[in-house]
């Protein structure tokens, strides 16, 4: 937890004891009843979580549907908990880690009366993993492991891997995996699209185009005594300003996805006890992708230069106070058992905390290269947190070592087009993932990735990162993924690190029972959030 | 004037080709494509694989001129197909929105109209007086005013103001509901965005009503009627006004017809379901059908607009006659 010191500080303490109470108020007996309105800054294009990317799906429609297995909705902040939603009991997986069987509810109920079983949990997972053609499945690569799925009776979903892996588990908790009516699925595996019939907490009221989706209570769900509200109503707000006012004006009660340190700030110092902050490291991070395509960057000696030039420990402290920055990390997510310790980034360039030092080591590379004066264009996303924020600070921060650097920013459309192209000198990106999965996020690295755009070929990271994905033992797994980062951030430098994103949501001290995680993707399926009104 | 009518809707069909012609192939000019989008904003690793799948789907693989004749059948038989963004029906996603605009599109043309007669008369009856300088700065405050930052204003007034009174913070709706399902909720919604719309529209319109009023107040039949003794009132009313409002009908008209499509901020501002922010996504979400639709729609709305306030000319004018 960090609260802006200064002027706001009082409204921060207050925030803060908002908050210590709401963690006391956790041994409260929750009230049933109420209507949620909360904002969500974008409408999803459809309503298939199978097939769209975007937390917009998320936020209004999650709380439709069961998954099989989820993050600890009571401890959402752990990176490495999972638990059952509609299976009963986590398995123990069989033949050498190669084989899971779960063991499914009985009793659950589609919203539509009829009964849920393996079956639909397998069609479910079929066309997830093995989709039919026709159908997009965006993660059908996360389940790269994956052999078979299969349900040999109404009680039992079983899925063999063609070798055991630590990425499995955290790809099977995605919030995105939906189970469906296997019925309809074999009818029109694209029903879901434009339609919505799950078994989750709340069941669907409906959608006005643009500006709403109303849920329900489902009176008939598996898990006794929730959900506790009456029913939610997740309005889409695209401008920041409203949904801040809005959450002012106590027209919605939480924005889920995050807002910057000043909106924070704003809403406390208008609101004091009424509002209460819940603060998280996010699972994003912003990336500085140099083009190896392109002189001077395909020398590894300029690529370098630019990561000793960063001051992260310092950009660190002042960003986060204006952008929704903050973690300086290597590639693994703060604070994971796999994530390099201070001790081992500070080994990795860019990340000593003498600055002097690592920025005249980054002037020698650049004249040793034949680059002492180099320019070059940022391209960046037209998007004020953090893209615009960070960007210009990575222009001060290269000017420190004589790179001048202009900023071209554009909106996210031609700025995908920019990357895909390979129309640039150095791009800002990012990598924004759901369930904590170090193993299947730091794909990103790889040169042959789909949202790979740094142009480089690196057999030997390959290899690494496939090594690490088929060992089972945790020891093996860290020693791995710390020769994988060494190589893709300090000796080979194709991409490096600015911060990760820090999630700030302020709500409506009324709101009680949710808890913030490490993602916006995740703990959504608002079946245990209560209002204390 | 029936057949004036009838070849003024002709000429429409050329320029709703042109419209369509243009807004296809600059559409098209964008860099980026919605299947990328769709896949890369989600922050996770894209496959490329599903992104031929996804433009395949949409019919992206077909030749420009394929796509383009698509189109226009399309226009040709009213059928305006789905949004490539959503997949659902073009029809049913501008239907809501379409009520909303054209319901603050009305409120703010009378509130407009409210505000920019009489004070344009008066400015223009009082002419270098006080109360022309206070209408004179009233509107150019208007005009120098962008609507949105008014409705900026407009929403922190009130939940300052509320916070003051009540003792905490209110806000309008965000959401809209028909007013037909609930007058209050619906007016406390719109009124404001009716409001800061309309404030900026009776800023352009009261200068124009002043200027028109000024020049006919000059005109020799004005003076013949005061000459001849008629009320001071009466000639304003009846001789003058009436044709000095023949230049106020004109932006008055283009105002109606930007409003219904063109409050991309303000509806932002106001979270207003309306087009202007359905055009704004579709852009940005490079949705094809939609924003080729809405498109056509403004520039029929534009078109049909500027053909009723040329029939009203005819009916505030007699001296204006359409000749075959």
């Amino acid at each position: 937890m960090n609260f802006r010191r200064g002027k706001f500080g009082a409204f921060a303490s207050a925030a803060l004891l908002a908050l210590s109470l709401s963690s006391a108020l956790g041994a409260e007996t929750p009230k049933k009843g109420g209507i949620l309105k909360f904002v969500v800054p974008d409408e999803p294009p459809s309503f298939d979580g199978h097939r769209e990317t975007t937390f917009a799906l998320i936020h209004p429609i999650a709380p439709f549907y069961s998954v099989l297995i989820r993050v600890d909705p009571k401890n959402p902040a752990s990176t490495t908990d999972f638990v059952c939603d509609l299976c009963t009991e986590m398995p123990t997986p069989s033949d050498g880690g190669k084989t899971y069987t779960f063991k499914i509810r009985k009793g659950v109920k589609f919203h539509d009366g009829s009964a849920l079983t393996a079956k639909d949990v397998n069609a479910s997972f079929q066309h997830i993993i093995f989709p039919p053609d026709g159908v997009q499945s965006p993660r059908k690569e996360h389940f790269h492991m994956v052999e078979s799925v299969s349900a040999p009776d109404d009680e039992t979903f079983v899925m063999k891997l063609k070798y055991p892996s630590g990425a499995f588990l955290p790809a099977l908790a995605s919030p995105y995996h939906f189970i469906y009516a296997k019925a309809i699925l074999d009818k029109d595996p694209h029903w879901f699209e434009q339609n919505v019939m799950g078994s989750g907490p709340f069941v669907f009221e409906a959608r006005e185009a643009g500006a709403a989706v109303r849920g329900k209570r489902n009176p008939e769900y598996y898990h006794a005594g929730l959900p506790y509200l009456d029913g939610f109503e997740a309005i889409f707000a695209k401008t920041q300003s409203l949904r801040v006012q809005a959450i002012r004006g106590d027209q919605a009660a939480i924005e889920f996805r995050g807002l910057p340190p000043k909106s924070r700030d704003d809403l406390v110092a208008a609101l004091g006890k009424d509002i209460t902050v819940q603060e998280s490291d996010w699972n994003c991070l912003l990336i500085v992708t140099p083009n190896s395509r392109k002189k001077p960057f395909d020398d590894v000696r300029v690529r370098k230069a630019l990561t000793l030039a960063l001051d992260r420990w310092s950009g660190s402290r002042d960003l986060s106070k204006i952008a929704v920055v903050k973690s300086v990390g290597g590639i693994v997510f703060p604070n994971h058992p796999l994530a390099a310790t201070k001790e081992e980034l500070a080994a990795l360039a860019g990340y000593s905390s003498d600055i002097k030092a690592a920025r005249e080591e980054a002037k020698r590379l650049l004249k040793e290269a034949g680059a002492a004066d180099l320019k070059f264009t940022l391209a960046n996303r037209a998007v004020d947190q953090p893209y615009t924020i960070v960007g210009t600070w990575l222009i001060d921060q290269w000017k420190q070592v004589g790179i001048g650097v202009e900023q071209k920013m554009e909106p996210t459309a031609p700025f995908y087009a920019t990357l895909e192209n390979g129309a640039f000198d150095v791009a800002l990106e990012f990598n924004c993932q759901s369930v904590v999965n170090p193993l299947g996020d730091t794909s990103k690295f790889l040169p042959n990735a789909g949202d790979q755009y740094g142009g480089f070929k690196d057999p030997e990271l390959s290899k690494l990162y496939e090594a690490m994905n088929r060992t089972g033992d945790v020891a093996e797994q860290r020693r791995l993924m710390r020769a994988y980062e060494k190589r893709a951030i300090d000796e080979e430098v194709h991409n490096f690190i600015t911060f990760w994103w820090y999630r700030i949501i302020p709500h409506r001290s009324y709101l009680k029972g949710w808890n913030i995680s490490p993602s916006h993707y995740l703990n959504q399926d608002l079946s245990m959030v209560w209002l204390d009104k | 004037m029936y057949f004036y009518v009838f070849k003024r809707l002709t000429l429409m069909i050329p320029t709703l080709l042109g419209a369509a012609a243009l807004v296809f192939f600059l559409m098209r000019l964008i860099p980026g494509d919605i299947c990328t989008l769709r896949l890369a904003t989600g922050g996770g690793s894209i496959n490329p694989n599903v992104v031929k799948a996804c433009r395949l789907e949409l019919g992206m693989d077909q030749p420009l001129l394929m796509q383009f004749w698509f189109f226009i059948k399309g226009l040709i038989t009213f059928d305006f197909g789905r949004s490539m963004w959503t997949g659902r029906p073009i029809v049913e996603e501008v239907g809501l929105r379409f009520q909303l605009s054209l319901q603050v599109a009305i409120m703010a043309t009378l509130t407009a109209i409210a505000l920019a007669i009489p004070l344009g008369t008066i400015s223009a009856v009082k002419q270098n007086t006080w109360i022309d300088y206070l209408v004179r700065a009233f509107s150019i405050a208007g005009v120098a005013m962008p609507s949105f930052w008014l409705g900026i204003l407009i929403i922190l007034a009130i939940l300052i103001t509320s916070k003051a009174l009540f003792g905490s913070p209110w806000m309008p709706p965000i959401k809209y509901v028909p007013i037909w399902v609930d007058p209050v909720y619906n007016l406390s919604m719109l009124i404001w965005p009716a409001l800061a719309t309309g404030y900026r529209y009776s800023a352009v319109a009261t200068r124009m009503t002043r200027s028109a009023m000024l020049e006919v107040l000059r005109e020799d039949y004005v003076r013949t009627a005061r000459a001849k003794g008629v009320f001071r009132h009466l000639i304003v009313r009846r001789h003058a006004l009436r044709n000095a409002l023949l230049p106020v009908i004109t932006i008055i008209g283009i105002e109606f017809a930007f409003l219904m499509g063109g409050l991309v901020v303000t509806e932002q501002v106001f979270n207003l379901n309306g087009l202007g922010k359905l055009f704004v996504e579709s852009v940005s979400n490079q949705d094809y059908t939609m924003t080729q639709a809405l498109v056509m729609l403004v520039v029929a709305i534009f078109a049909f607009t500027n053909l009723v306030v040329d029939v009203i000319y005819a009916w505030l004018d007699p001296r204006i006659r359409y000749r075959r």
